[in-house]
């Protein structure tokens, strides 16, 4: 079998080994569907769509995915069991893949496990379900951008703590960059309008609005692609680096 | 066979292995000693894959540890310091994990995971979790994840660490039953442990090698070796005679149990001189023994010299 997949089954197996995959669960169903209906006035809004829900999933994502990745790498550092790991007969990008994988689709199952609330949408009105199914998604792949940083992020330090908050950081920045706050820091900085549209064009948001209105550019599947693949190849580059430590 | 061409490691200034060359073949074991932060650890991670060496180079039966990381891993078998591993699963899902990356299938898996678990004595524990077990079994997790896929090289960092006495013999009986055709290299900073299992010694300090020999030829060194001791009523007595004896260099009254020590000349034996000396003169001796040399003693000689002159 592919050493990626054998390490894909022991990690996703080991969410479900502790009380992490429980906990993660019920708090991304409690708070996704209070978002949905208190916050996003769902029922008021009188309209058969899901736009309440994928809302405010990335804000969910800002704080929960982080919690998720922060053990990635930190969790095998702290207990040295990364060197155990990297001296199996695996490369750098096998272990690297392979843990985000199974934190992905960890995700994935959290994600899934809200299809009552498109059975309830279904049952009270017509949605056009192509959105719905474009913004599930738009959803998972955010949600594998965020986890490419965390896993990036986690590999730097062998504190949970810490990795948790560089993430929150790093992907506030990522989830904002096109909107007036990170761009006029940014423009504070003496950047050149170039620079400040690329930055713009890095934003989690634009691309999660994009996809969530049904319409699947390319362009927009290409960005987070390229995000998750770059952070997690800067992922093996932070291990190699500070695997000493 | 584990070869190393002037194996170094750097972190910045600091230089953690300086340049060690050896060569292990099959049937060896060889004893890693040195102190603490000698680099002995630095060295067996990078005998297996973990480190990248800042300079020189190591290879495992032929392969290069970087050059062919992979080839190189799948013949090391290797127990890192504290023998870290996977503490939310079972025993049995940790090292089937271990058979799979490891490519073991079918008929092999099931033989080698039973043999394994067998052999370190695993059988009571097979479905608790890692975490729940106590130190001793958390080792010999550690060893049973090394030695799953009977590898051609054994990396072990402080195998009997954290043991007791009844489960450090057994280590020490697996190692040596598997020794014979394995190339083996143990780090220790238990010197008993040379002598149960190793048939050579490397002590290093500081980054370097200062000694590679058998136990039996490291214990030469000693001054102890060759020296005739004993335990007797009359010590003062004992010692009057005895340094009348021409090949004895010295002779020692140890202040706390006043046990005689009398040391050789170099290269000459003096325990048939010892005996007769102290029956002609009659002196009741209540046990007399031949030293073998103490290996302790070479080692702090050994690792201790050089810091005195700088």
């Amino acid at each position: 079998m592919n050493p990626t997949r054998i390490l894909f089954r022991r990690e996703l197996a080991s969410y479900f080994a502790t009380p992490v995959a429980y906990v993660f669960i019920v708090i991304f169903l409690l708070l996704s569907g209070a978002f949905t209906f208190y916050m996003g006035g769902f029922y008021e809004r009188g309209q058969a769509d899901l736009q309440p829900f994928f809302g405010f999933h990335p804000w969910l994502y800002l704080f929960l995915i982080p919690a998720v990745a922060m053990r990635l790498w930190a969790e095998e550092r702290k207990s040295g069991s990364i060197e155990l790991l990297l001296t199996l007969p695996v490369t750098m990008g096998q272990a690297v893949l392979g843990k985000f994988l199974a934190a992905w689709a960890f995700v994935g199952i959290a994600l899934a496990l809200t299809f009552p609330i498109w059975i309830t949408v279904n049952y009270l009105g017509d949605p056009d379900n192509g959105v719905i199914v474009a913004s599930y998604l738009g959803s998972l792949l955010m949600a594998g951008a965020f986890l490419a940083v965390g896993s990036c992020l986690s590999a730097m330090t062998r504190n949970q703590v810490v990795a948790f908050i560089l993430t929150v950081v790093a992907c506030f920045v990522l989830l904002l960059a096109g909107f007036p706050m990170v761009l006029d820091f940014f423009r504070g900085l003496g950047f050149a309008q170039g620079v400040i549209d690329a930055i713009s064009g890095l934003s989690f948001l634009t691309h999660f609005n994009a996809i969530s209105k049904g319409v699947l550019d390319l362009r927009d599947l290409f960005y987070f692609g390229l995000m998750i693949g770059f952070w997690l190849y800067a992922t093996t580059i932070v291990i190699d680096l500070k695997k000493a430590d | 066979m584990i070869e190393t061409r002037n194996l170094s490691k750097r972190y910045g200034d600091f230089v953690a292995v300086d340049g060690i060359s050896f060569k292990v073949e099959p049937g060896q074991v060889l004893g890693f000693l040195g102190p603490n932060g000698a680099g002995k650890s630095t060295t067996m991670k990078m005998l297996a894959g973990f480190l990248t060496p800042s300079a020189g180079g190591a290879s495992i039966c032929g392969h290069d540890v970087v050059d062919s990381a992979l080839a190189a891993k799948r013949l090391v078998g290797y127990l890192p310091e504290g023998a870290p591993s996977y503490g939310e699963m079972s025993v049995i899902g940790f090292l089937g994990f271990i058979a799979d990356i490891r490519g073991l299938t079918g008929e092999l898996r099931r033989r080698q995971l039973d043999d394994t678990i067998g052999r370190l004595s695993l059988q009571g524990v097979v479905q608790q979790s890692i975490d729940t077990l106590s130190k001793g079994f958390k080792r010999r997790v550690g060893l049973a994840q090394a030695i799953l896929h009977d590898p051609k090289v054994l990396v072990l960092d402080e195998p009997t660490d954290g043991l007791d006495p009844n489960q450090k013999h057994e280590v020490r009986a697996l190692i040596q039953a598997m020794a014979k055709d394995k190339t083996i290299i143990v780090s220790t900073h238990i010197l008993e442990e040379v002598h149960a299992v190793c048939n050579r010694a490397i002590i290093i300090a500081r980054g370097k090698v200062l000694a590679d020999d058998t136990p039996a030829a490291l214990e030469a060194r000693s001054r102890f070796h060759q020296a005739v001791s004993l335990s007797t009523d009359n010590a003062q007595a004992a010692r009057d005679v005895l340094v009348r004896i021409g090949d004895v260099a010295a002779v020692e009254i140890d202040a706390q149990d006043q046990r005689v020590t009398a040391f050789p000349r170099p290269g000459k034996a003096i325990f048939g001189a010892v005996v007769d000396a102290l029956t002609s003169s009659g002196i009741q001796v209540r046990e007399i023994a031949l030293e073998q040399g103490r290996l302790d003693e070479v080692f702090r000689q050994i690792t201790t010299r050089p810091k005195e002159a700088a």
